[in-house]
């Protein structure tokens, strides 16, 4: 494996391929504060010129975090189809990079490869990728799952709806799902962000949920996303959970600092496919973000992204109906402005399509960063054009709760009137029964929750 | 319905200032104070509905009532409605003011306060680098030393944390309330200071400089939209740097809309007498 190269006559030398993975990133505040990123402009093409080089199978052989050290690795380096692996390992990254742009290649094809490919393979090749090659690949892939309707096909962009509330009162979350439904929004799911992560708390939730659900007959799925064990302990106690949520890692480490592990994913998977109230089969939701493995010191020195596609490698082996990144979330020394956080969206995004999940984005921000609504405005379009199967929304971009802005109901139908685009067709239909939508768009009571007051 | 919408146009543009205005001859003309225009960000999100004609406007308004989520806003086709479009961007503005600019150095030397400051050089290194927000110096330690008798029972200060505006609007009205609160307890204060680009666990760095009893910040947090002004309050028993963050307490969501700071420097009083009458602070102090 060669670690070297020279560019305009100065040679470049890197440790190993962690150093070359990290350095090859496009500029984050968080690879800096690791430690680990590229001293100039120059040294970063220099590292993805040595990326460029490198095989898929020296990726394999080189997992980011040691085999022995972490389950994330184990359980990625297991997984792999290895006739599928040995087809494809003596590639370069640049070459798998083309593979994945030219013509002759479907997305049925990617999806095939997908189960040969480690995440550090879907890392690096992301870290060689243009922001237009990240939409355009990512484009190709159709991932579909099914909970109680079905999310991914081609030609429908899907909303989570996310009424929080400051202080979980039952009143105050139900006007803002009845406001976001009235807007088109609640197809990918209705889940809320608790503030009391307790079962009590949580089972009223899900109760009032389920109870709107079936009063309005509405073909969606629930979720509230407090810790695996509250939510495990609630559906236990006969709350109607459709699935079940959690926060994960791209390290074993960052996962015991969440408080879980995969053998208590397969349990709460388990559950839910017996005591759950979805059809299934896909009843877990997870959420991710760049950063959150060195904000709890369990990056092991390895770069952002990278530790990102180990996220996506972990959540592929619970079948999940959702996952998400929280691109925007965890603040400026992460993700400084508006370039890094659409950078890390799309990078995102791609990676969860090629590692064959089920994905979709939070376009948000924080008040420390150097961001504003136009720019997650513009990176919907984009991962709409992207192919991505849903966004977060929540009233007029502001949550109260979480203290972060995120895109807004009015944004899902603008987003699928643009990009030509509908909701889940179920849940299409409903809307016009409701006569919310007519003829594919906002009708004029479209944007009134009273509605929904008796 | 058609009354209403004209209600409601006539409502956007008196709002506007009259937009009728705009085209006519005087519009070159400097506004006189006696037209002072409204300020879109006075108006109560909560009592706003701008939908024109709801199904159930009484239920809508009381569902309303219930949260500060931005809902009943209507729309223009599917986008926003340029009041509520203005009134969002004017609350992200004001979060971002809040914690971009420098709480300005007149407000410290009004005070009477000796500044120092943490390792950061800047703003942008504060935001980017939160570990260098823990640290001082050694010319800081030494202006520290110098100005601030060490074995104080109670050293308070202030820091800039994630809002420069929450601190300017409400740290000295705190600070007053706690000191005569400890004074009614009979407790000393040291010299009180100001600390640029600080975190929270700074205090701990202070504490071991400075060595007293238990050790008060009052700093900025990171603000939501539209609510720049909320500070924090940490405090430590004898705080060690590296020790748990569970030793800390903290009352929080101090500003007018949250606990007024002369309320809430009062209070906090009480929770120092706590501490020093138990030796601890955090999970550890009982109720």
């Amino acid at each position: 494996m060669r670690l070297k190269t020279v560019l305009f006559g100065v040679t470049y030398e890197f440790q190993d391929l962690n150093d070359v993975l990290a350095k090859a990133n496009e500029e984050k505040s968080g690879d800096r504060l690791a430690g680990l990123a590229a001293e100039t402009i120059t040294e970063k093409i220099a590292a993805k010129e040595v990326l460029s080089n490198v095989t898929l199978n020296d990726l394999r052989n080189n997992p980011a975090v040691p085999y022995e050290l972490d389950e994330v690795t184990r359980l990625d380096q297991d997984r792999v189809n290895e006739r599928i692996f040995n087809e494809i390992k003596g590639l370069t990254v640049a070459e798998f990079r083309e593979w994945l742009l030219c013509y002759q290649t479907s997305g049925g094809d990617i999806l095939r490869v997908s189960r040969g490919l480690t995440s550090e393979i879907v890392a690096a090749v992301a870290k060689l990728m243009s922001n237009l090659d990240l939409v355009y690949a990512a484009n190709k892939i159709t991932v579909t799952a099914h909970c109680n309707t079905t999310i991914g096909e081609p030609g429908v962009l899907a909303f989570r709806l996310q009424p929080n509330h400051t202080t979980d009162d039952l009143d105050g979350i139900r006007i803002s799902l009845f406001e976001g439904l009235s807007y088109g929004s609640g197809d990918a799911v209705i889940g809320l962000n608790p503030v009391n992560d307790t079962v009590d708390s949580l089972s009223n939730i899900l109760k009032m949920f389920q109870e709107i659900k079936e009063t309005y007959q509405i073909p969606t799925q629930n979720c509230v996303l407090g810790h695996v064990t509250t939510q495990m302990e609630a559906v236990k106690k006969g709350a109607p959970a459709d699935m079940i949520f959690q926060s994960i890692a791209g390290s074993e480490k960052g996962n015991s600092a969440f408080g879980l592990n995969a053998a208590m994913l397969s349990e709460a998977r388990d559950l839910m496919l017996k005591e759950g109230t979805a059809t299934g089969p896909n009843v877990m939701y997870f959420e991710t973000g760049q950063g959150s493995e060195l904000s709890s010191d369990s990056h092991h020195g390895v770069d952002q992204v990278t530790m990102e596609a180990r996220c996506y490698g972990f959540a592929r082996l619970f079948d999940p109906f959702l996952v998400n990144t929280v691109v925007g979330f965890i603040g400026p020394e992460y993700l400084y402005d508006s370039k890094q956080v659409i950078r890390a969206g799309l990078e995102d995004h791609f990676m969860g399509k090629l590692s064959s999940i089920s994905m979709g984005v939070d376009a948000c921000y924080t008040n420390h960063m150097k961001t504003d609504q136009n720019d997650i405005e513009n990176l919907a379009v984009l991962l709409g054009t992207a192919g991505c199967s849903y966004l977060i929304t929540v009233p007029q971009g502001d949550d109260i709760m979480l203290n972060y802005q995120s895109l807004g109901y009015h944004e899902a139908a603008a987003l699928r009137g643009l990009l030509n685009k509908r909701p889940i067709p179920a849940f299409e239909a409903w809307l016009e029964k409701m006569g919310i939508y007519e003829n594919g768009q906002l009708s004029k009571i479209a944007g009134d929750a009273s509605i929904f007051i008796r | 319905m058609d009354t209403k919408i004209k209600r409601l146009i006539a409502e956007v543009l008196s709002e506007m200032g009259g937009a009728g205005a705009a085209c006519s001859d005087e519009s070159s003309a400097p506004a006189t104070s006696d037209t002072q225009p409204d300020d879109l960000t006075v108006e109560n999100l909560k009592e706003q509905l701008l939908v024109p004609d709801p199904a159930n406007r009484d239920a809508y308004l009381k569902a309303k009532g219930t949260t500060v989520s931005r809902i009943g806003i209507w729309r223009a086709g599917p986008r926003y409605l340029t009041e509520s479009l203005l009134r969002f961007s004017a609350d992200h503005a004001i979060a971002q003011f809040a914690v971009f600019h420098n709480v300005s150095e007149a407000f410290v030397k009004e005070w009477g306060l000796l500044e120092i400051k943490t390792k950061c050089v800047d703003k942008d290194q504060f935001l980017t680098n939160p570990d260098l927000g823990r640290e001082l110096d050694e010319e800081n330690t030494e202006l520290l030393r110098k100005h601030c008798p060490g074995k104080a029972r109670v050293q308070i200060y202030i820091a800039d944390g994630l809002s420069s505006t929450a601190v300017e609007t409400n740290a000295k009205d705190t600070y007053l309330a706690l000191v005569q609160g400890l004074k009614g307890h009979g407790i000393e204060v040291g010299t009180p200071f100001f600390m640029r680009y600080a975190r929270v666990p700074a205090m701990d760095k202070i504490s071991e400089i400075l060595n007293p009893e238990v050790v008060v910040v009052l700093i900025g947090e990171r603000p939501g939209l539209a609510t720049g002004e909320s500070m924090s309050c940490y405090m430590a028993y004898s705080p060690k740097v590296g020790m748990p963050e569970a030793n800390r307490t903290v009352v929080s969501n101090i500003h007018r809309g949250g606990t007024p700071a002369v309320e809430a420097g009062a209070h906090i009083a009480d929770v120092v007498k706590k501490m020093l009458d138990q030796k601890a602070s955090g999970l550890a102090l009982k109720k």
